[in-house]
């Protein structure tokens, strides 16, 4: 048997940051490299993004590449004079618990109680390298990680006590910070160290199988979940510095819009007020935060926008139409339907949705000399150092980007703007510079999830098997594509396509819409057979994982029969980033009005041997709610390059009423390696709801779910 | 510009503003009281909920000038020492029961809405020392958490008041 706890998961792909992820270029490029594109290439229309790769390319800098394995231990893990260990990881706390569970981790097996573990995270200067906080990663690679580099340490620290003792090490053990004989000598860490650096490689030390696990598996609760009930805790918009002033942006009016002209002659005249313009960059630097806000708000600012940009109506045939990247086969042309076998033809739409993330984007940057340092919320901290390098050309070595625990991100803090902005300002005023985004900046300036639209043609031969399948993906993306279910024939194509919105990663990220279209068909297929829609898709699917869950919850829920009179059932399966999950909804029909309620959600999740269940309890009823959004009523509205519902008050996100019951059934497989779970458990949630609801008519083919007609 | 004198956790704060400007504003930037959070600045998400008399407010939408002599409580006032800078003593201090329902149930993810849901809770249960499910729900729409632990915070509110309840029984038959 493969050692579980070994980073080269077996059934995880290799890290593709552009096959899961959604990368948005850095928005800005400032004077002071539109010179060095002047005086590189000579002059002429220069387009931001190609001018700021031409630059990384010309410049020869070269992205770094394998430092998140660095095998150093003491890189790690450092044990100071009082036996208690400092872990560094590259990883961000977003909520999703992962300063608890990889304190588990490294406390089981360096055999240290909790409370000797710190972690030290998303430090540029501290921590190792890491690409980011995204794709559900840091459970099946960053925890084998820290285990190994955890079991490292404590077989070290055997083989310190054996030279101590002059003892064969094999009669040692560790435990609770010391290390034991048989006749019960210890010493403990603190002791072996005195504080020095183990130093050393790490190698393949035994590490715990989950069989074996003590403090992984258990649910200690969150490591300083007091600092968040007592307000303590300092997201980046609490951070402060000495002589800090405050910035604020005044926006385009619309998308792509350029800077014509400017009468800053009110805010320049209030004390201490400066304005910074930098191309189209526009703000204004102030005292005080509320200085900053009235300065901003008399910058006379005149933008000049393309016209006939797409709307939120018109983007499903803009993206057909406008390819991304030429020559993409259709899956619709690669797939032989037999003689005789029924098709079935569909098209959904995915609207663009926002994260939404309660803590706007924020920076605090403060210029030493040419050394800069940027507080922020993002969930890559190295890559934030990058773009920040390509910005205002310091070296990487001289920039630090240190991010606090966030108030979330869901795959919408990717990128650095808010430090890049920050940077600039501080640059302009010679002192530290802190920049909170505004709500309504939060809405129309960061990213979206991608709207698409996806094309299913499926065909069904005369004993009920699904013998085609093609599925067409417009750029909503490439996660979740592959149908778990076995076709004979099938093709399934990602086209990606120019998008009118900035998009970028959202969590899970397309795998909520391919799941979406492929189980809303899946379950019109079956209902037009008239097979119930469990045992239609056990019919296909092959593995016992995904049959697993889907029994389970089916079970849970009571399938096929509602609980009551007048409701209804639907149910949808998926598998995302070696996570299995199903989900079954339960409505009904209000008494009054026409649509539809949603009553109850069984969720049934597996993803391997669980870490700490009550942190996976929490990410997977979180996620349902986060789902509940985009499934009923989340979507961006635009039209001429505008958001049109970009406040809180327009653009609503589930709430306290908007909850059903909520039953989540994990199973936890102690014999399969741990994988990511804040992501994946919301896949089949609209898919379950939409073909819930189908029971009272006709749903639209796009989210969120409409009854259109009953 | 005008000069506010303003009650904030049983002390009274001097502060230079307009009018116009936000409670949240002064409480963050001229007070260092940052526990409240800005979420939205429309009074939509409730991140940036104090007390006010005891009843709960969304400072973002609160006018310095409308404020007069009302007391303002912050998370970092609900419980005395608990909030306070130096961890060592807040560590050691006693929490509000609804803080202490909040870290038993593990009712946050994130974190940033916390701040909020608890200064809504007391507010809620001033009013309603009992609330049903129902009640809770319907009572706290307008406060958003945006990792949905919507389920935990219910849960949380129940405790709260089941304890507060308790300790009001108690108190009363020793009084």
């Amino acid at each position: 048997m493969s050692d579980p706890s070994s980073p080269s998961h077996p059934s995880l792909p290799a890290l593709e940051v552009e096959r899961y992820e959604f990368s948005e270029p850095r928005r800005y490029v400032f004077e002071l490299e539109r010179r060095e594109f002047m005086r590189l290439f000579g002059a002429g229309i220069v387009v931001a993004v190609a001018a700021a790769d031409a630059l990384a390319q010309e410049s020869g800098r070269q992205r770094p590449q394998g430092r998140g394995d660095t095998p150093d231990l003491a890189a790690w893990i450092h044990i100071d004079e009082n036996g208690h260990a400092f872990v560094n990881t590259g990883k961000v706390e977003i909520g999703q618990n992962i300063r608890t569970s990889l304190s588990q981790t490294v406390a089981d097996e360096l055999r240290l109680p909790m409370t000797l573990v710190t972690l030290v995270m998303a430090d540029t200067d501290k921590t190792p390298f890491d690409q980011g906080t995204f794709g559900s990663m840091t459970t099946p690679r960053m925890a084998p990680q820290l285990a190994k580099a955890a079991a490292t340490a404590r077989e070290m620290l055997i083989d310190l006590a054996a030279n101590r003792w002059q003892t064969d090490r094999a009669t040692l053990t560790a435990r609770d910070g010391k290390v034991v004989t048989r006749d019960g000598r210890t010493l403990s860490y603190a002791d072996l160290t005195k504080g020095q650096a183990l130093t050393g490689t790490i190698a393949s030390p035994p590490v715990d199988l989950p069989s074996d696990w003590h403090v992984r598996g258990t649910a200690p609760p969150k490591v300083d979940g007091r600092d968040f009930v007592t307000g303590r805790h300092q997201y980046t918009p609490d951070i402060t510095r000495p002589g800090l002033v405050y910035g604020r942006l005044v926006r385009p009016d619309s998308y792509g819009a350029s800077l014509v002209s400017v009468d800053d002659a009110r805010a320049k005249a209030m004390p201490g007020v400066t304005v910074v313009r930098d191309g189209d960059f526009l703000a204004v630097v102030a005292p005080t935060e509320r200085a900053a806000v009235r300065a901003a708000g008399v910058v006379q600012a005149r933008w000049t926008a393309p016209s006939s940009q797409p709307s939120s109506a018109t983007v499903f045939e803009y993206f057909k139409k406008n390819p991304d990247r030429a020559g993409q086969t259709p899956a619709i042309e690669s797939i032989q339907i037999p003689a005789g076998a029924r098709t079935f033809d569909a098209s959904y739409r995915i609207p663009y949705i926002a994260h939404v993330p309660l803590e706007p984007r924020a920076a605090v940057a403060e210029w030493e000399g040419d050394k800069l340092t940027v507080w922020t919320g993002t969930q890559r901290p190295f890559r934030v150092r990058t773009e920040l390098d390509e910005a205002f050309h310091v070296p990487e070595e001289r920039v630090r980007v240190i991010v606090p625990d966030m108030g979330s991100g869901y795959g919408g803090k990717h990128t650095g703007d808010a430090a890049i902005e920050a940077a600039r300002l501080a640059k302009a005023v010679g002192k530290p510079v802190k920049l909170v985004w505004t709500r309504a900046e939060e809405f129309t300036w960061a990213y979206f999830r991608p709207a698409g639209v996806i094309d299913i043609k499926s065909a069904v031969d005369t004993n009920g098997h699904i013998v085609a399948w093609a599925f067409d993906n417009w750029n909503s993306g490439g996660a979740g594509l592959q149908t778990p279910y076995d076709i004979p024939s099938k093709s399934q194509v990602f086209h990606a396509t120019k998008s009118p919105l900035r998009q970028g990663s959202y969590r899970a990220l397309a795998a909520t819409a391919n799941n979406y279209a492929r189980e809303m068909h899946m379950d019109e297929m079956a209902r037009a057979l008239g097979v119930d829609a469990v045992e239609f898709r056990n019919r296909h699917l092959k593995d016992d994982r995904l049959r697993a869950v889907l029994a389970a919850v089916a079970g849970k829920i009571g399938w096929p029969k509602p609980s009551a009179a007048g409701r209804a059932l639907g149910i949808a399966c998926g598998t995302e980033k070696a996570g299995y999950v199903a989900t079954a909804a339960e409505v009904s029909r209000p008494s009054t009005g026409s649509g539809f309620k949603l009553e109850r959600i069984v969720i049934g999740f597996e993803c391997g041997a669980i870490v700490n269940p009550d942190g996976l309890k929490n990410q997977v009823e979180g996620s349902v709610v986060q789902a509940l959004g985009g499934a009923l009523f989340e979507a961006i509205d635009f039209a001429d390059g505008r958001i049109r519902n970009g406040t809180m008050e327009e653009y609503r996100v589930p709430r306290f009423q908007d909850v059903p019951i909520i039953e989540t059934v994990l199973i936890d497989r102690k014999d399969i390696p741990s994988a990511g779970a804040g992501e994946s458990s919301m896949i089949c949630v609209a898919p379950a709801i939409g073909s819930a609801v189908r029971a009272f008519g006709k749903v639209e083919t796009a989210l969120p779910v409409r009854l259109i007609s009953a | 510009m005008a000069r506010y004198v303003l009650r904030v956790n049983g002390q009274d704060r001097e502060v230079d503003a307009e009018p116009g400007d936000s409670l949240l504003s002064v409480l963050r930037y001229d007070f260092g009281l940052t526990g409240s959070r800005f979420g939205c600045g429309e009074g939509q998400c409730g991140a940036c909920s104090v007390l006010l008399d005891g009843a709960a407010a969304r400072s973002c939408v609160t006018r310095v000038g409308s404020v007069g002599a009302k007391s303002i409580t912050t998370i970092e006032g609900l419980a005395g020492a608990a909030g306070s800078k130096d961890k060592a003593s807040a560590d050691k201090a006693s929490l509000h029961p609804v803080q202490q329902a909040f870290l038993e149930t593990e009712a946050f993810q994130c974190g940033y809405c916390t701040s909020g849901m608890i200064i809504a809770t007391v507010g809620l249960l001033k009013t309603n020392p009992n609330p049903s499910e129902q009640d809770i729900a319907r009572l706290m729409e307008r406060s958003v958490c945006r990792c949905g632990t919507y389920p935990r915070i219910v849960k949380a509110v129940r405790l709260a008041a089941e304890r507060m309840r308790m300790n009001n029984i108690v108190a009363g038959r020793t009084r």
